[in-house]
């Protein structure tokens, strides 16, 4: 990499202008292979979320990105240790709703909803060992407000 | 004999009715007790426990043990070390060759040895008696199989594929008769009580141990049921009778 610090240092005034243009430049032309990663011939996985039944989830869809983590493992404990059984933050539920229409399944493939995220995010879930990734046939899931 | 006298009879089928109505009570109050609401945690007014009945129980039949198998998803085929949540147990009497036979599953203990032993907090009991493994902090160190006086716990030992939504299980955990507590939390009963009563043996008997008006409660007074080892005072939740 180029130490920019030290060569705008010794530079005057209209170098270092030269010199930010250059390395604006420079820093443009990196980003262009990342967005060509978007496209599907890419070495990169970008994740595709595919929302198998359009409509709401059991939360903001901004706090589902960031907390369903949290959602997970608070309600797990609620449900082992305390027998509470309500279904909106359950496990079962999530991937009642969010199964593929093709495979009934959230994981296997790299479009499945729980996995694509977390593949390319480097996170892997060992909760699938004992948990289904398959939805229950004929269990229609609770959105929000249940 | 006189002519049936069906006035009477129309009578007393009145008197069974009212009979119905004035139980009534009691009984909604039980059902609720029952059907928790979802959001309500359990609690330790009750304490579920069961009876066994030595006398009724058949040596020739598993239905409990092939349910139990059924509801939980456990291995069809077994292998020496595949999972058993339940067991006939044959028991015989070396001087009179009296044989009888019964399951054993865990016997929820009220003081459970297993929860003494298990280093993570996984083993727990829970408020209304239910002694379960939390798979979600067990490491499967198996001290709580060596600690159970009843080898009521089976250890995972192969990976597990086609697991019932209900019922999540894995290799490398430690598990045992959660007593269905899935059915329990939403009002039923144990997969093994129902299949022993369709298998009309009705040997098995779930009920709450804290309500003195409970059928269990009635029967185990009736039959004076004892715990398996009542020596090692653990005050289990499962009692025998007629051994
Ligand atoms: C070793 C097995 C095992 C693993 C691994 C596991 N669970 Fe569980 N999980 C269970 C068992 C057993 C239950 C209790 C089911 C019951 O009582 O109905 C459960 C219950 C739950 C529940 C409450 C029931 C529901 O469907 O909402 C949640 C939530 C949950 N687990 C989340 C997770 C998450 C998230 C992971 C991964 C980080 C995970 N579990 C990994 C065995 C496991
Ligand atoms: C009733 C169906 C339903 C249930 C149940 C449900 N979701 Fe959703 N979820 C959705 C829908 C629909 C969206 C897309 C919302 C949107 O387009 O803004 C979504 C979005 C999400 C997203 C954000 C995806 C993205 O990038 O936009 C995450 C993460 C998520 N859900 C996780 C979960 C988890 C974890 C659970 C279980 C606790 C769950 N969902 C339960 C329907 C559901
Ligand atoms: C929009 C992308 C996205 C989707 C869709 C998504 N996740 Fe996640 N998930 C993430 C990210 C990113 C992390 C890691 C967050 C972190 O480590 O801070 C994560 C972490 C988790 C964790 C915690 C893992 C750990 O080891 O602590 C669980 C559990 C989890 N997700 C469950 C699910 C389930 C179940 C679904 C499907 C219903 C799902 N996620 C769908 C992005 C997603």
């Amino acid at each position: 990499m180029i130490n920019r610090q030290a060569l705008a240092g010794r530079a005057t005034p209209s170098v270092r202008a030269w010199w930010r243009t250059v390395v604006a430049f420079a820093c443009a032309l990196s980003v262009l292979p990342a967005m060509a990663a978007d496209a599907p011939a890419s070495r990169v996985p970008a994740p595709t979320v595919a929302i198998a039944a359009p409509g709401k989830c059991v939360e903001d869809t901004p706090f589902m990105l960031r907390n369903h983590m949290e959602l997970l493992k608070h309600h797990r404990d609620k449900t082992v240790r305390d027998g509470i059984r309500t279904t909106q933050h359950s496990l079962a539920n999530c991937v009642n709703c969010h199964a593929s229409k093709v495979t009934g399944r959230v994981t296997g493939g790299k479009d499945a909803f729980c996995e694509s995220c977390h593949k390319f995010s480097a996170v892997k879930l060992d909760c699938w060992d004992c948990h289904t990734d398959r939805a229950q046939a004929g269990l229609a899931a609770a959105g929000a407000g249940k | 004999m006189s002519e049936v006298n069906t006035g009477r009879r129309q009578v007393l089928a009145w008197g069974a009715a009212m009979a119905g109505v004035a139980l009534a009570p009691g009984v909604t109050l039980f059902e609720l007790a029952q059907a928790r609401s979802p959001e309500e945690a359990a609690s330790n007014k009750v304490r579920w426990g069961m009876l066994v009945d030595v006398n009724r129980c058949a040596s020739d039949c598993d239905a409990c043990v092939t349910a139990c198998d059924q509801e939980n998803g456990l291995p069809q085929t077994k292998t020496p070390t595949s999972a058993q949540w339940i067991r006939k147990v044959e028991l015989k009497d070396l001087r009179t060759g009296a044989t009888k036979s019964a399951p054993v599953m865990c016997q929820h203990c009220a003081e459970p040895p297993c929860v003494d032993v298990c280093p993570t907090g996984a083993s727990f009991k829970r408020a209304d008696g239910i002694v379960l493994v939390d798979r979600h902090t067990c490491i499967g160190c198996r001290y709580c199989m060596m600690a159970c006086p009843y080898q009521a716990r089976s250890f995972v030992h192969e990976p597990v594929t086609g697991q019932k939504p209900e019922v999540p299980r894995g290799k490398g955990c430690v598990e045992s008769c959660t007593l269905c507590v899935h059915r329990i939390d939403r009002g039923g009963t144990p997969a093994c009580v129902e299949a022993c009563a369709a298998s009309g043996h009705k040997a098995i008997v779930f009920g709450n141990l804290n309500d003195p008006n409970s059928e269990l409660s009635q029967r185990i007074a009736e039959l004076r049921a004892a715990p398996l080892r009542p020596d090692l005072r653990l005050n289990q939740g499962v009692r025998y009778a007629g051994i």
